[in-house]
Formats: C-alpha cells, sequence, structure tokens
C-alpha cells in the first residue's frame, strides 16, 4: 500500500500518528474519551487527517456531531478551537480583528512623546517621513485580537478547529472560508501571510437548513451521522449513564427506537435519549411502566403537538418496549 | 485499479451524481491510502470524498456494488499464481472484479460447457490464423477458466466501447460487435463448412461450433447489460424525466402519475434551491449614518465600523387559487401534485380550490398523500358548473386578510366561467391588495375570449398571464414568480 504524496512541506510529529495511525486506532482514541464511534465517522477522521480534508458533518440535530469534535480533540490532547456561525458572522468575528481602542489608547498615551519626536521637523513632508515609522508599530500583532480560525493556524502541534453550524451562516462566510480552506493560511494586509505550520483538523457541522454552497461542499468530506441503532445507542447511554440498570436499558432503547418510527415532527436524538435516562434514573425507576413514561414524555418529545398525536399509542408502544418484542407499528 | 476507478466515476457521473475533477483526485488517492482490500473501508471512503448528499450517497453505494462484484474465493486464489497475460492492466491485484457478468448468467454456462468439456474440440492447428480464433473462441465457451474468460469479455467490450450504451435497445447491437471483436467471424466461416459438408462427423462438430457460439453469446449479453444497468439506465431515466416533462399535462395518463410525482418533486427541490437565500441584503452603496455613529461611540467617535444600510428582503407567501371543474379535469391533477409538493418546500402557502364555491384545501393538502388528497378535493370542490365570480366573492368574504402586500395570487384556470358574472372588480382588488396576481393559464392564447371563456376581460388586470401547457412551462411560471421575491 503506497502512501499519498503529501503536499506542501509540514510533517507530522510521532505523538500525532499513533492516534491517527489506522481507523481503529481512531474509533480507540475516540473511545477512551467516551465517544461510542462507528466505522463511518473514524474513517471521515482517519481521512481528513491523512487527505488533509475537512470534514462536512450533516445530520439531525443531537446526534453528536458537535460532541465528535470535543471528544477527538480530548483524546488526542490537541486544543479545541470552536466557532458558531450565526446569520451575519464576518471576518472581524472569524478570523481577526483590530483592537481600535487599545490603538486608541495608546496613542493619547503616546501623545507627548510623538509630539516630542517629530518637534524638530519643520514642515508636514518631514513630520509625514518620522510618522511613517510608527505606522507599522501600532498596526503589529500586539494590536491584533486572533479570533478562532487564525488561533488555529498559529497552534504549533496542531489542533481541532470546529465551525459549527455553518448552515447557519450566509453565502458571503462561505466564500471567507473556502479561502482559508483552500492553503491554511490567512493573510493579514498589515502584517503579512500567516501559513499554518501544521494544518488543523477541520470539522464543518450543518443541521441541513439551508443548501450548502456547491464549492464547500466539494471541497470537504461528507459525513452523514444519522440516528443510531438500538446497539450502539445502549453502548452510548451506558458510557454517558453508567448506573441505569442492564434491562431498563434495553426497555428504555427499544422504546425510542420505535418512538424514531412514529410520524412525529420531530424525532428524539441521543441526547434526549441520555436526559431521559438520567431522568428515569432520578426516580429511582427500575423498568418501564405507562404512567412512568406518560409524566415523563416532555423529556424525550419537546414539541406538544408531538406529544399529543402519540396519546392514544403510548400504552401500546411501552408495552411493546416493556416486553421486548421490538417496535410496536 | 486506476482504469476502474476511472470508470467507477463515469459510471457515477452518468447516473447523475457529479463528481468534479478535483473529487476524482481525491479518490485516487484516498483508494492509495486505504487500500483495496477491506471492500467495506472503500466504500464508505469513497462515498465520503465521491458522494456529497444523501441521494448521492445512495447511488453511490446501489452503483458500487453492482460494478465492483466480488468472484468467488476458491478460483480466484487458483488465479492468484497464473501469469495472466492481462496483468499488465493491474486488475488482477484486487479481490474485486470490476465489470464481471452476473454469476447467475455464468452458472447457466458452466452447466453446458460442462458438457461441451468433454469433447475437447478438435480444432487443426498448424498456420491457420482461423484455427486459432476458433480455437480462444471454443476455449470461452467451455468457461473452464472463469477469471480468463471474465477478462477477455471486459476486453472485448471496453474495445467495442460498450460503456457508451444509453438504451436497453443498443444491446443486440453491442453483442454483436463483442462477439466480432472475439472472433465469431473465424467460427462462423469453420460452421459454414462444416454444415455443407454431409459426413456425421462434420456435423457433429457444426453442433459444437453452434453450442460454442451460443454460449458465449449468453456471456457477452450478460455482460452489456451489466454494462447498461451501470452505465445505461439512468440515461434512459432521465431521458425519460424529460419527455414526460415537455409533454402536454392534458395528454399524460395516470400510469405516468410516479414519474410525474419524482418530475415534480425534482422541481419543487430546484425552485427551494434557488430561492432560499437568506433574506436580507446588505446594500453596500449606501452608508447609514445613524448606526455608524451609534457604533463609534466607544471610538471616541471616530467611526471605524461602517455600517451599511440594507434591504429587509420578504419571504415568499403564496396564495393559490386552482380551478378543480370539469373544463380542466385533465390538468387538476397535476396541478393539485404541484401544489401538495410546494407545500413542504415554500413555507407560506394558502391553498384554495374551486369549482362553483371555494373551498380551502390546506389543511387536505398537509394531512393526505398527493392521491389520496387530489380524489377528496376533486370530491369536496369539483362538483357543480364553474363560477369565477361567485368563488371570487366568496374569496373576498372569507378569506381576503391572507392577502397581504407580499402575497403573490397564483390563479389556475382556464377562465370559463359559463357566461356568468366574471367580478372583476374583485379582480382589480386582489391585484392592488397583493405584490401579484399571476394566471397560469392551460389554454392556448388563440382560445382567449373564445365561448364562455372571461381571459381576455381579466388579462388587463392581470400582472403576469402565463399559458401552462407542460411541466416545464409550469416550473418557468413559479421560477417568475419566486424571482419577484429575490
Amino acid at each position: 500500500m503506497t502512501s499519498s504524496p503529501r503536499l506542501g512541506a509540514s510533517s507530522y510529529s510521532p505523538a500525532d500518528q499513533s492516534g491517527f495511525a489506522s481507523i481503529d486506532a481512531v474509533t480507540a482514541a475516540l473511545g477512551s474519551a467516551g465517544y461510542i464511534s462507528t466505522p463511518s465517522i473514524s474513517t471521515a477522521l482517519y481521512l481528513a487527517h491523512h487527505l488533509r480534508k475537512p470534514v462536512l458533518v450533516e445530520g439531525p440535530a443531537g446526534v453528536g456531531k458537535t460532541d465528535m469534535a470535543v471528544c477527538i480533540s480530548k483524546a488526542l490532547s490537541y486544543p479545541l478551537l470552536r466557532l458558531q456561525c450565526y446569520e451575519g458572522l464576518d471576518e472581524s468575528k472569524a478570523l481577526y480583528e483590530w483592537q481600535y481602542g487599545k490603538q486608541l489608547l495608546y496613542t493619547q498615551v503616546l501623545k507627548d512623546k510623538i509630539n516630542h519626536l517629530i518637534g524638530d521637523a519643520d514642515s508636514i513632508e518631514a513630520s509625514l517621513a518620522k510618522l511613517s515609522g510608527f505606522r507599522d508599530l501600532f498596526f503589529s500583532r500586539e494590536f491584533l485580537a486572533p479570533r478562532p480560525v487564525l488561533k488555529a493556524m498559529e497552534q504549533e502541534g496542531g489542533s481541532v478547529l470546529l465551525i459549527d453550524e455553518i448552515d447557519k451562516s450566509d453565502e458571503a462566510f462561505e466564500a471567507l472560508l473556502l479561502e482559508v480552506l483552500a492553503d491554511y493560511q490567512v493573510t493579514i494586509p498589515e502584517i503579512g501571510t500567516i501559513q499554518a505550520q501544521i494544518p488543523p483538523l477541520v470539522i464543518l457541522t450543518s443541521n441541513n437548513t439551508r443548501e450548502l454552497g456547491d464549492a464547500l461542499k466539494r471541497r470537504c468530506l461528507h459525513l452523514h451521522v444519522g440516528f443510531p441503532d438500538a446497539d450502539r445507542e445502549q453502548q452510548i447511554v451506558r458510557a454517558r449513564v453508567p448506573d441505569i440498570g442492564g434491562s431498563l436499558l434495553k426497555q428504555m432503547v427499544d422504546f425510542v427506537q420505535s418512538l424514531r418510527e412514529q410520524d412525529i415532527r420531530k424525532l428524539p436524538s441521543i441526547s434526549e435519549t441520555v436526559d431521559w435516562a438520567r431522568t428515569l434514573l432520578l426516580m429511582h425507576a427500575e423498568a418501564l411502566d405507562p404512567n412512568l413514561v406518560r409524566s415523563t414524555l416532555s423529556v424525550l418529545l419537546k414539541r406538544q403537538t408531538d406529544v399529543i398525536s402519540l396519546d392514544g399509542k403510548l400504552d401500546s408502544l411501552t408495552h411493546a418496549a416493556m416486553t421486548g418484542s421490538g417496535s410496536a407499528a | 485499479m486506476e482504469r476502474a476507478l476511472t470508470r467507477f466515476i463515469r459510471a457515477l457521473r452518468s447516473a447523475g451524481a457529479d463528481v468534479s475533477s478535483t473529487e476524482a483526485i481525491d479518490a485516487a488517492r484516498t483508494v492509495a491510502l486505504v487500500g483495496y482490500a477491506d471492500r467495506e473501508v472503500m466504500k464508505t471512503s469513497l462515498s465520503m470524498v465521491l458522494a456529497k448528499s444523501e441521494e448521492e450517497k445512495v447511488l453511490h453505494d446501489h452503483l458500487f456494488d453492482v460494478f465492483f462484484k466480488t468472484v468467488d474465493a476458491a478460483p480466484r486464489r487458483e488465479q492468484q499464481d497464473d501469469p495472466n497475460a492481462d496483468s499488465a492492466e493491474g486488475e488482477d491485484n484486487s479481490n474485486l472484479m470490476p465489470g464481471q457478468g452476473e454469476s447467475p448468467g455464468q452458472g447457466s454456462d458452466d452447466s453446458e460447457s460442462q458438457a461441451l468439456s468433454d469433447n475437447t474440440p478438435t480444432d487443426e492447428t498448424g498456420g491457420d490464423p482461423d484455427a486459432d480464433q476458433i480455437g480462444r473462441f471454443l476455449a470461452l465457451a467451455s468457461n473452464k477458466n472463469p477469471a480468463q474468460v471474465a477478462m477477455a469479455l471486459q476486453k472485448a467490450a471496453t474495445a467495442v466501447g460498450a460503456d457508451e450504451i444509453r438504451f436497453a435497445s443498443q444491446t443486440g447491437y453491442f453483442v454483436r460487435r463483442m462477439l466480432e471483436q472475439l472472433g465469431v467471424e473465424a467460427l462462423e466461416r469453420r460452421l459454414l463448412e462444416k454444415l455443407d459438408d454431409p459426413s456425421p462427423a462434420s456435423q457433429a462438430q457444426a453442433q459444437e461450433l453452434i453450442d460454442a457460439r451460443m454460449a458465449v453469446q449468453q456471456q457477452a449479453r450478460a455482460h452489456i447489460k451489466q454494462r447498461y444497468e451501470v452505465f445505461g439506465r439512468s440515461a434512459t431515466e432521465n431521458f425519460m424525466n424529460e419527455t414526460i416533462a415537455n409533454r402536454s399535462i392534458d395528454q399524460l395518463e395516470y400510469r405516468d402519475l410516479e414519474r410525474m410525482k419524482f418530475i415534480v418533486a425534482r422541481m419543487a427541490k430546484r425552485l427551494a434551491v434557488r430561492h432560499s437565500r437568506k433574506r436580507r441584503i446588505r446594500n453596500r452603496g449606501r452608508l447609514d449614518i445613524g448606526r455608524t455613529l451609534r457604533a463609534s461611540a466607544a471610538n471616541d467617535w471616530v467611526p471605524v465600523d461602517l455600517i451599511w444600510r440594507y434591504k429587509r428582503k420578504d419571504r415568499p407567501k403564496i396564495v393559490a387559487i386552482c380551478d378543480v371543474s370539469g373544463s380542466v379535469a385533465s390538468y387538476v391533477r397535476f396541478l393539485l401534485l404541484f401544489l401538495h409538493t410546494l407545500r413542504d418546500e415554500v413555507s407560506d402557502v394558502d391553498t384554495f380550490a374551486f369549482s362553483n364555491k371555494l373551498h380551502d384545501v390546506g389543511d387536505i393538502l398537509a394531512r393526505l398523500s398527493p392521491e389520496a388528497a387530489m380524489d377528496r378535493i376533486v370530491d369536496v370542490a369539483g362538483s357543480g358548473s364553474t363560477d369565477y365570480g361567485q368563488a371570487l366573492a366568496e374569496l373576498q368574504e372569507s378569506y381576503f386578510d391572507t392577502i397581504d402586500r407580499r402575497t403573490t395570487v397564483i390563479m389556475l384556470g382556464d377562465g370559463r366561467s359559463n357566461h356568468s358574472d366574471p367580478r372583476l372588480d374583485i379582480v382589480q382588488e386582489i391585484a392592488d391588495r397583493a405584490k401579484r396576481l399571476v394566471w397560469l393559464c392551460p389554454e392556448p392564447p388563440m382560445r382567449w375570449g373564445t365561448g364562455d371563456s372571461c381571459m381576455l376581460r381579466y388579462e388587463p388586470l392581470i400582472t403576469k398571464l402565463y399559458h401552462c401547457a407542460t411541466a416545464a412551462d409550469l416550473e418557468r411560471a413559479v421560477d417568475d414568480v419566486m424571482l419577484a421575491y429575490d
């Protein structure tokens, strides 16, 4: 198996290699941080690291897209830099910003000194010539406030850059991002170009509220994370809520799985299942029963219309989960 | 392996998943990285690099399974040490055998060729070029070496350009070309000689040759069929879809409904994508002085942050009023199907149906499936003779507040009102209140104004009047409607 020639001059330190040595190594690393991974997730991260491409993770809310980034950074001890997107996000919040206040303050403080320095210049040209030397001082790194993307480029030793909910941003921001992700460098007109020594592992998450631009989609690896199957969900809940009993866990997960097949507007995702597990634990429940389910249903279903529409089927679903006969239609 | 990957990507492209050149290069790097030893890993990796949306992923998985069929492990290992003449192509380094014919087809040939293999072909050797070809052909027919047979078929198919197949009707042509490539002409010459010779030995040999030819023909056909599955089927689908999209709606039959649903869904999706841009545009030409000054308060009134004026875009709001009476019966199904799909894509749609009384059918379209909704709507609203005036009056009475300055009102109908009062005054009021009034008429312009049609009387009051006879027309009209909101 030949390895691909890596573009660019950067080389990876041995410490990084261990986590990404193989797809199984990635799964193990995620597991050590408490994240139950699937083959596709591990493959995506493995490819992202070795091919040096960003990963676009799409899927319903609450299935662990953000968590994945958090856990991989924890497992491999990379710093995590997080950028939450919203409409109107521009480069001053994403890349860098000049600290105008600080600059103005310094000029005020140094006003006397500046006067003294150009005091002996008697024409405007001479004064300007003297001043032009100072311009660079006030636009130096000291007055630059780096934002997550720039910080990610500056990390030595690699980092994980999480760009959350990119579908909430607008097209202008996507264009900005494309530029940065193409060469992993940021150009600041006054200072120069800052190139990432070790390119960060970039993870973009999207809830699919709008179609992302084609250019961005083509640039990234595309990973779809859906709702888990029963086994994986049990593993996840057990990892997050270790004290839960085995039989209750199985009944719970069966119930949630059957709920997902119903015709409701907002399907419960893993985070809701975990919350429900904690709730049931708090109530010292040993097994499911219809009253318990009815009283705690709002933890699972966040929309009142869904709760109402399921009213008739609730008991039959609960009984099916209790007896472990699989999902009732 | 690169050849196989290139062909796979070509298959993906012809099936509708646009794979760009960059992605193709990335795919090659991916395969070099993960190797092709593990089929699942390769499938997942390629799907991440080549398929960038859910539909594309489904397509990719399906094509991957069809394209890369695994050979049985046992014969594979036997051939492993066999120095294959075609090893230069590098295709036998993998467990995956691209482009092989379907196993059932080969299975039946196997039993047939078992009988053949007992009578080893008695070909005349020595100096006869035909003999070599016939010998090879018979070897193919006997199928003793499946991997080699597959290789030979593969080469022949590529040589005749079988990847270009687009329609099922081209199968026969490609099969014949493949056979010619494999040397069937030499066989046929020999066959004619044998048939002319009345001796029993010759007759037996002739029969052998006929059987051999049929065996290879079957194999070739299976191979070409698989190529069609991969490369041609989606082209046929697209062609059918285009035809239906451009056929006049009243000529569509009920059995086209499935295809119609697909087209309409695709249409609605295209419209939604095109018009789903965010609703605030920054009008960079003009400075918003007030906001700029307010923002500069922290900077001692030095305006370092310039704030520009922005225009707020209205969200599209559509009120659709659909004539469901007998005169437009054939169009009704299609239009209702379209409305049903539109509701999924545009959030703010109010729908009404009328023939002589107006009914709000939004609830029905939301609750029921398209077919059930259509039937129900025609039941509820479709009886009675058309009366535009009364319907418009009811609209004014009960539903006028749904029409405001950001609404586009779409009337779908032929304007034929059985000589009743067309209530032009209400139409005028609608046109004034709403952002636009758009009329989609299934009749061609030369029929407007004939008989009881009031189209010409409505025409001056309407913002835009479209003649919509095909699905493509409908899409254009709705696109225009949505453009007004950009």
